[in-house]
């Protein structure tokens, strides 16, 4: 018998991680578009989605597959941070850092993907590489040079970070 | 310089979530499905006199009231197991199952209206549920005379196993369903709440 859960607890425990993925794949403008569908067309194929498949990952597949469809992953602009921003201002929220998300969008396609799906949605380097093809290397690569260039461009604004956080 | 980790900290915080807006896309979400004929079972739950209850329901219609006691999570594993994991908390298909059961326990209401999806209870134990909308409000009735009324007067303990299953209490009244000698019997939601149910019929 299968013993797949409702499909209320796949949103329930990914959906944060899908949206912070669709924000950084085609940017905040389009985002929750991206998230929207993502999730229906996730939901149509979930009664044949086998028990033991990696859900996160193919939930990322499928944001990651539309994103391209639309042609949106590959020539996409950074979008301005101004809504990020916004949220700042919540007292409950810890501040969201506008220039290391601004880096993020500003890195070439392969490795912002990389960075993306590795680092906000914690899949393995293999799972990456047979979403964005080539080899689970080249995908480790990608990654370590994405986050070295987001190191070099916001060695400022991290330690802001680190600061507020010791207040 | 930051270690790696902390790097992908820094970057859960970039691109923060808030959840008031995870939530309006939650919703959102649910209401695409149900008109594009994706959500085959949507729920939600209502506070009442005898405790949190779980109300599911199909296209066709209600499916599932269910107590605290019987574990909403488990129920709702068990409807994605028997009917499909396709399953959103979605209230507005059940505005007015709602509002109905809001209405019986103010004790403005006597009968629903509602359509119901019987597809959780087969064979003799739904005949016999079935038959337990003959028990008027305020009124009760014998396993034995359930039995009767199913057309099988010997089988009262196949009534008392229908009850114990009923998967729409309050709404198919099991709770009308006493032992010959009058006193209550068990119940699905607890004998608390089936004393609760039997004192407002009375009252009402």
């Amino acid at each position: 018998m299968s013993r797949k859960p409702p499909f209320e607890a796949i949103v329930e425990t990914h959906g944060a991680t899908v949206l912070r993925v669709c924000r950084a794949v085609v940017g905040a403008a389009e985002a929750d578009d991206a998230w929207s569908e993502t999730f229906l067309s996730a939901m149509k194929a979930y009664p044949a989605l086998p028990d033991d498949a990696n859900v996160e990952a193919w939930l990322v597949t499928i944001a990651h597959r539309r994103a391209i469809d639309a042609g949106r992953a590959q020539s996409r602009r950074a979008v301005p941070t101004d809504s990020i921003a916004d949220r700042a201002d919540r007292a409950d929220r810890s501040e969201p850092d506008p220039d290391l998300m601004a880096a993020l969008e500003g890195l070439p396609d392969k490795q912002r993907l990389s960075v993306t799906y590795h680092y906000l949605a914690g899949l393995p380097y293999a799972e990456i590489a047979s979403i964005l093809g080539g080899s689970a290397d080249a995908a480790r690569r990608a990654a370590a040079d994405g986050i070295a260039a987001l190191r070099r461009s916001t060695v400022v604004a991290t330690s802001q970070t680190t600061d507020r956080t010791t207040r | 310089m930051n270690t790696e980790s902390d790097l992908a900290e820094a970057l859960h915080h970039a691109v923060i979530v808030d959840s008031d807006h995870l939530g309006r896309l939650r919703s959102r979400l649910a209401a695409s499905a149900a008109t594009q004929g994706l959500l085959d079972v949507a729920y939600r739950t209502i506070d009442t006199p005898v405790g949190s209850l779980l109300l599911a329901a199909t296209d066709t219609g209600l499916v599932r009231v269910a107590y605290a006691n019987e574990d909403h999570d488990r129920v709702l594993q068990t409807l994605s197991d028997r009917i499909s994991p396709r399953i959103l908390h979605h209230p507005s298909r059940l505005d007015t199952t709602a509002r109905e059961l809001d209405e019986y326990f103010a004790g403005r209401r006597r009968t629903f209206s509602v359509p119901l999806d019987w597809r959780l209870s087969a064979g003799f134990r739904a005949a016999v549920l079935q038959h337990l909308t003959d028990i008027e409000y305020g009124h009760t009735a014998s396993y034995a005379t359930v039995a009767r009324l199913a057309g099988h007067p010997k089988a009262f303990r196949a009534v008392g196993t229908a009850c114990a299953t009923n998967p729409l209490p309050v709404v198919v009244p099991c709770h009308r369903v006493v032992k010959s000698d009058g006193s209550m019997g068990g119940y699905l939601g607890g004998p608390d709440a089936k004393a609760t149910l039997l004192e407002l019929e009375a009252a009402a």
